[in-house]
């Protein structure tokens, strides 16, 4: 990543002036514009681009809250990168959001209806949380609507839909078995609507900003797996890009809590990370401004951000079968697609399998 | 935090002691958690039924400067800084895209605050959403992320502590630590106790308004311990009943029950029984209207609460409980805290019992707890000092060392209240599983015996200026710290609904 200068913003003195104008600094703006360019993997040359999409009229933004724990809402009001109130009141118009705005009840279904009425096809939605389809959709109802009608109005009229955190990108934790309300994400219960699944638990509130910057710059969603998840966030594996990866490589494994192992950095397959099969650039944005992340406080990956974790990522403590020790680019995908025969198979009998390495495995005994 | 009521469940089931420094990790998270949490209640989903942002363009920032000035010494404070502030709020109001702050209740009559004074409130709003955002990175650190943090083990924790390893708490996550926690209590001690103070001074009449049940539960908070329910904590734990704060009682689990009398669920022993968590059972059966509807009919089942009740009487939980609890108990520095406070504004104990009691309350045990970081994190760096590193207990990870059956209960206290979980555990599974938390206890229906909850109580009597924009309704609501979206109709003394309130 190159660094440009403060020239790379010369041509868009009006767009300074603008910023001048909200109380934004120079310097500040030109580190949120370089900081986004670098999240989406973008050359230099692409920031006065940037500054000029973010500083014209903001896009309008509803949020909505369905079977959710507001844990994605927590989630961004942790942004750094721009800030919260950099987003609140100079990136976006946020005009709908249930826990943060000012007005309740009849006045705040007015807020929604105003964007959803006025800016047909041109405002954004969010949504947080999974959607209830059994039973006539009952078990989720806000102001004697459902959920699935709520979301079908709002994001059927929307240009496009951010889906945040796991529950509205494949139901979340209110999917897991037995699911016993029929929760589903977004894309299940809305067919046809265009949509980008931002999952995790909570999502990373520095992938929603690049998303939104990413559709602000180029006026298109950044590419998406199968999934529906954007390559620029869920294209690697944990394991790939984990701090950690030497150990496993050098069969340096934790076998207790607290161990020496655990104290010095190794690796915590064996205490049953999920990374192998979580796709999350977790490891390289890390969370709360690069403070942590899971691996980071000696924990493993539950695969948060994976289909259905609840479910196929469990027992989070039993140690995942057949992960190859070297030359896991070839075969990442293999395992993620067959995760979840493996796990079935494998995870329950946890504790049964053996480690890949061996011979380095018991050198370390 | 769920977290810690579940892995306490087990550790109270399978008898588990933690270590020392798991106590100590939990309880800095957990306090940080209280400081950060308060504060984003405060000034983010609260401040805004107080304060008035447009009337903050009418300020004159060189009295806001002096206002600011009298009541603190924070150092963003000049006049320049508030011009900005004010430039900003112009600019933003100008662009004709209001946002978050559009529809909303300004110019109501029942702002009562000076421009300056809410000028002063909307740069602390400001203030205090770049500020959470620093100081939570303390649980970042010690529970991996924020939110959702995952470093919470039965019988311990999984953050390793070694002061000779750079992948563990060490003497720089100290030193970190100790940056945070000063700057957690500057801005508590210096931005949000003065702007209580002086915002509460403009709404003494609140201090009438919004009691409430007047029963106030409290679990205990922050261990000094590794026993699984502890009493021995640095809030107490114990009951206050019918706002008599001579006698605090003491808190036996076994006298939770959740009664569904009104809850769409059904109990195989009838829904006029209650039952204790243990013997609970979630078996949801909806009656409510098929949607798309109006209005519930609160004569029946109308809400997927339960009820939860002590000794058959509903209960108020959070910051105030805890207070009144630990003031009751003589609990010193809650004591002078308290006392200060009320002699500021003038008023006496039972002030304390209302709506502007529970927000004072709140930020009482802010400072407090904003206090007590430091102290554990001296605990921290005493026993890796002293060589101590362990931070789990393992004895029972293996499910193979388990009784064939268990039972266990975990008592926390959530920064919005009092949370239990309780779980049996038969073959190495999960048999039965029932969290009791601070929003059902608050916002608990009525049960067999037709008690309403805290909220419901405490609506009755709001006086409401304007039928259209019931900013009333949401000061007493919100005070509570609500979980959910919840709705309140408003019934005129014919009984006749006249409007329809959902307070988010």
């Amino acid at each position: 990543m190159n660094f440009p200068s403060d020239d790379a913003l010369n041509e868009s003195s009006e767009t300074m002036e603008i910023l001048g104008h909200k109380g934004i600094s120079r310097r500040d703006f030109m580190k949120f514009c370089t900081g986004m360019a670098a999240l989406l993997s973008l050359p230099a040359s692409f920031i006065p681009k940037i500054a000029e999409a973010v500083s014209s009229k903001r896009p309008y933004v509803v949020w909505l809250e369905f079977q959710d724990c507001a844990g994605d809402s927590e989630s961004m009001l942790r942004a750094s990168k721009p800030t919260i109130a950099q987003i609140v009141l100079d990136v976006i118009s946020l005009d709908y959001h249930e826990t943060i705005m000012a007005p309740s009840g009849k006045q705040a279904e007015k807020s929604l209806m105003d964007v959803v009425n006025n800016q047909k096809g041109q405002y954004i939605a969010i949504v947080e949380g999974a959607i209830p389809l059994k039973d006539g959709g009952v078990y989720c109802c806000i102001g004697g609507k459902t959920a699935l009608d709520i979301a079908k109005e709002v994001c059927g009229n929307a240009a496009f839909t951010i889906n945040v955190g796991s529950c509205s990108s494949w139901g979340g934790i209110a999917s897991a078995k037995p699911n016993p309300t029929g929760a589903v994400g977004l894309g299940e219960a809305v067919p046809g609507i265009t949509y980008v699944n931002l999952p995790g638990c909570p999502m990373n509130v520095e992938n929603v900003t690049a998303t939104i910057v990413h559709y602000l710059t180029f006026g298109t969603l950044p590419a998406v797996d199968e999934r529906h998840r954007p390559y620029f966030a869920h294209g690697k594996t944990v394991h790939d890009n984990c701090e950690r990866r030497s150990h496993f490589d050098a069969g340096q494994f934790v076998r207790q809590w607290g161990d020496e192992g655990h104290r010095q950095g190794w690796c915590l397959y064996e205490m049953g990370c999920k990374g192998p099969i979580a796709h999350f650039n977790c490891p390289s944005i890390r969370w709360n401004g690069g403070t942590s992340w899971p691996v980071q406080g000696g924990h493993g990956c539950i695969a948060c951000a994976t289909d259905n974790n609840w479910d196929v990522a469990y027992p989070f403590y039993g140690r995942l079968p057949n992960v190859p020790g070297f030359g896991i680019e070839k075969t990442a995908d293999k395992i993620g697609a067959g995760l979840a025969a493996a796990t079935a198979a494998g995870l329950i009998l946890h504790g049964v399998g053996r480690a890949i390495s061996p011979k380095k495995d018991d050198d370390n005994k | 935090m769920h977290a810690t009521a579940s892995v306490r469940a087990v550790e109270n089931a399978l008898g588990l002691i933690i270590p020392d420094n798991a106590r100590i990790i939990r309880n800095l998270i957990s306090g940080i958690q209280y400081v950060q949490d308060h504060v984003i209640h405060f000034y983010h989903l609260h401040a805004l039924d107080w304060v008035d942002i447009v009337s903050a363009l009418k300020a004159d920032p060189a009295r806001t400067s002096a206002l600011a000035q009298s009541i603190s010494d924070w150092s963003k404070s000049s006049t320049d800084y508030f011009k900005g502030v004010q430039d900003k709020v112009k600019a933003f109001v100008e662009s004709g895209q209001l946002g978050l702050f559009g529809n909303a209740y300004w110019g109501h009559p029942a702002y009562k605050l000076p421009a300056e004074a809410n000028l002063m409130a909307v740069a602390h709003y400001l203030e205090a959403l770049d500020w959470q955002r620093e100081v939570i990175k303390m649980q970042a650190l010690l529970g991996a992320k924020n939110p959702h943090a995952q470093t919470y083990l039965a019988g311990g924790m999984s953050i390793p502590v070694d002061p000779n390893s750079q992948n563990a708490l060490n003497a720089g996550s100290i030193a970190f630590m100790q940056g945070v926690s000063q700057k957690a209590l500057d801005f508590v001690s210096k931005v949000y106790i003065p702007d209580l103070l002086a915002v509460a001074s403009f709404y003494k009449d609140w201090a009438g308004y919004g009691t409430g049940v007047g029963n106030y539960l409290s679990y205990g908070q922050f261990p000094n311990d590794g026993e699984s329910n502890t009493a021995n904590t640095y809030f107490p734990r114990g009951i206050i009943k019918g706002r008599d704060l001579s006698i605090v009682h003491p808190v036996d689990h076994t006298k939770v029950s959740e009664y569904v009398t009104h809850s769409w669920y059904e109990y195989s022993g009838g829904d006029d029984k209650s039952r204790h968590p243990w013997e609970g059972e979630t078996n949801y059966k909806y009656t409510g209207p098929q949607p798309p509807y109006e209005y519930l009919d609160t004569d029946n089942k109308y809400t997927w609460l339960k009820a939860p009740r002590y000794e058959d009487m509903s209960m108020e939980v959070g910051p105030l409980s805890r207070m009144l609890v630990a003031y009751a108990s003589g609990h010193q520095r809650v004591k002078e805290v308290v006392d200060a406070v009320l002699k500021h504004l003038g008023v006496g104990p039972a002030a304390l019992f209302s709506t502007l009691g529970r927000v004072a309350a709140r930020g009482i045990e802010t400072l407090i707890t904003a206090e007590m970081l430091p102290v554990w994190i001296g605990e921290l760096a005493g026993n890796m000092k002293k060589g101590d590193f362990k931070i789990h207990n393992g004895e029972k990870w293996d499910p193979a060392t388990w009784p064939k059956e268990a039972q266990g209960y975990g008592l926390y206290e959530a920064p919005r209240g009092s949370l239990g979980h309780w779980v049996k555990i038969k073959d190495g599974k999960i048999e039965n599983y029932q969290c009791v938390v601070p929003g059902t206890w608050n916002g608990s229906p009525r049960d067999a015996n037709n008690q309403r909850g805290p909220y419901e109580e405490a609506l009755i009597g709001t006086p409401v200026a304007n039928i259209e924009q019931p900013v009333e309704i949401l000061r007493t609501v919100h005070s509570f710290d609500p979980c959910m979206a919840c709705a309140v109709h408003v019934v005129d003394p014919d009984g006749k609904e006249v409007i329809r309130i959902r307070v988010k």
